[in-house]
């Protein structure tokens, strides 16, 4: 597999306040993403796994080290429209991502800034409506939609411009559960049906289950990398980084500790289930 | 217990006359008592949010009566002010909400407003603000230098200084990462443990409510679905799940060890109460 976004001895900080010192919110990241994957980048508030995102797309810019997007630098100005045409950005609040009065007029934004033509503009709006389940929707005002009606707009937008690649920055974390649902549902629908590759910052520890793989950011560093099981295992390191475990995982390392024989990486309600029926059922 | 609040036969119709009337309450009636932390939760469109802002007043009631220490709040119109003092309402995401030059005087906006001056205004804008883990020092700054779960405090901050008898608190803790919600939530229990004062805390997180609340009301299509302890409401912890709420992933399991044919109680929603019903039944199984 090739990567799609590859980062090399990232820095960042952010200015200095009048008398302050800059902060640095990016300290060395060094990290391969590969196309088609599904990765969760985890962290506590100010651990910089908002920062990483925005630098995958040239929102923020290095302050030392690369950022290559299917080998291409974003700090060459003249890429940076093709990056962003490559990997497409979802953000944290609804009602600041949206543009038009019109469900259709705002996933077509994008196409249309890219100048494409009218009748592929047409196709390309269906087809995203269609990807996150919004058709019925076409014609309706965006802002008469739930939460998570709304970002499944703000995905269809993305898709409209037929990234390979989309980053969502803790893009449910203002959604309900079922708009949660919604959202996690079309994002992994579209990484297994398109192959789009897709990057989930978000600090709810379930919404890693399913990933292929987690990276968890803490002081601007990658702390660990490795499948959901590798690293909610690490119990005492996740708590030190003020991040909690599945209820799941807590449960199987408590019982063990009283001597219940179960294996400490049955991540999910049924494994976990079928775990402890096993040694205690 | 007395009851503070009393909320009788509650509607309240958006649109009325539009062919998009619809009721987001209809004739809900509970009653908040004194002193009582109060969990409201329901998903996007249940009701909880037009339900809180008639507790103020922010909201006239369609029909029926909000009742403040036995009092209509609305007979005397003129009054509502006098309401929005004593029933304290902190909206989601209140950072945005501030606008003061200094943490201490956006702190002190409300008290002052209420007429506190001098020393007590300085003592309610000070307990406040200790309260929610703001430093003395962090009192002369702009609230915009500050981060965003502290701005949070300072918003949270400035309603607490009003001392209001009822502090309604809506997702608090939205979009705070764990460490941030349990800090949150730990302030919001002193302040409820020190000052005896009533709390109604509506959010979306099942487990955030069942581990602080003395009672739970649970909002499905603009009615009450269920009122009770928290223990009492996860025993139907499969209509919450079909009212397209969270249970904490703990009764989840719960719930699959019950399918797999173990003798579990599914109405739990800490790791700890599941662990000693396992061994629970490991030994009642060692004896057998």
């Amino acid at each position: 597999m090739s990567a799609i976004i590859e980062t090399k001895e990232l820095r960042f900080a952010y200015p200095a306040e009048e008398g302050g010192e800059p902060v640095f919110a990016l300290r060395g990241v060094d990290l391969t993403i590969e196309k088609g994957g599904f990765v969760v980048v985890l962290g506590h508030n100010g651990s910089g796994k908002s920062t990483l995102a925005k630098t995958f797309n040239g929102v923020l810019l290095p302050a030392g080290g690369k950022v290559y997007v299917e080998g291409m630098d974003t700090l060459d100005e003249n890429l940076l429209l093709a990056i962003r045409q490559r990997v497409g950005m979802v953000f944290q609040n609804p009602d600041n991502q949206i543009v038009a009065n019109v469900v259709e007029e705002d996933v077509a934004f994008a196409p249309e800034n890219l100048g494409v033509p009218t009748e592929e503009i047409r196709r390309r709006v269906d087809d995203a409506l269609k990807a996150v389940g919004m058709s019925e929707f076409v014609t309706h005002a965006p802002h008469l939609l739930s939460g998570g009606q709304k970002q499944r707009i703000a995905i269809a937008g993305v898709i409209a411009m037929e990234p390979a690649c989309i980053v969502l920055d803790e893009a449910t974390a203002m959604l309900d559960p079922i708009g949660r649902q919604e959202v996690l549902g079309t994002i992994h629908r579209l990484n297994r049906e398109k192959g789009i590759t897709v990057i989930l910052i978000t600090h709810h520890m379930n919404e890693a289950e399913e990933a292929d793989r987690v990276v968890v950011m803490d002081d601007g560093k990658v702390a660990m990398d490795g499948t959901p099981k590798e690293v909610f295992t690490r119990i005492d390191e996740l708590r030190s980084m003020g991040l909690t475990t599945p209820d799941t995982v807590d449960l199987l390392d408590r019982l063990r500790r009283d001597g219940v024989e179960v294996p400490l990486d049955a991540l999910t309600v049924e494994e976990c289930a079928d775990a402890i029926a096993a040694a205690l059922g | 217990m007395e009851p503070i609040l009393q909320i009788k036969n509650l509607t309240h119709t958006y649109g009325i006359g539009t062919p998009f009337q619809r009721s987001a309450v209809e004739d809900m009636s509970f009653d908040v008592y004194e002193g009582e932390f109060l969990g409201i939760i329901g998903h996007t469109g249940s009701g909880k949010s037009t339900l809180i802002q008639h507790l103020n007043g922010l909201l006239k009631p369609t029909a029926g009566q909000v009742l403040l220490a036995g009092k209509d709040i609305w007979a005397e119109p003129k009054k509502i002010r006098d309401v929005r003092f004593r029933v304290g309402l902190v909206f989601q995401y209140p950072e945005y909400q501030l606008f003061e030059e200094t943490v201490y005087k956006d702190i002190a906006f409300g008290p002052a407003n209420q007429g506190k001056t001098g020393d007590e205004l300085d003592r309610c804008v000070r307990e406040a603000a200790r309260l929610v883990g703001i430093r003395d020092d962090q009192l002369d700054k702009s609230p915009f230098e500050l981060s965003g779960g502290q701005k949070r405090r300072v918003a949270l901050a400035g309603v607490m200084a009003m001392e209001p008898d009822v502090l309604i608190l809506d997702e608090p803790t939205a979009g705070l990462d764990p460490a941030g919600r349990e800090n949150l939530m730990a302030n919001i229990r002193d302040y409820h443990r020190n000052k005896h004062k009533t709390i109604l805390l509506v959010s979306h997180s099942m487990d955030e409510i069942a581990r602080n609340v003395d009672r739970i009301l649970v909002l499905k299509g603009a009615h009450i679905l269920m009122s009770g302890t928290p223990a009492e409401v996860f025993t139907r912890a499969e209509e919450l799940l079909s009212a397209g709420l969270d249970v904490p992933q703990v009764t989840r399991v719960a719930m699959a060890l019950k399918q797999r044919g173990m003798d579990i109680d599914p109405a739990v929603y800490t790791v700890e109460a599941l662990e000693k019903q396992l061994l629970a039944l490991r030994k009642g199984g060692a004896v057998c």
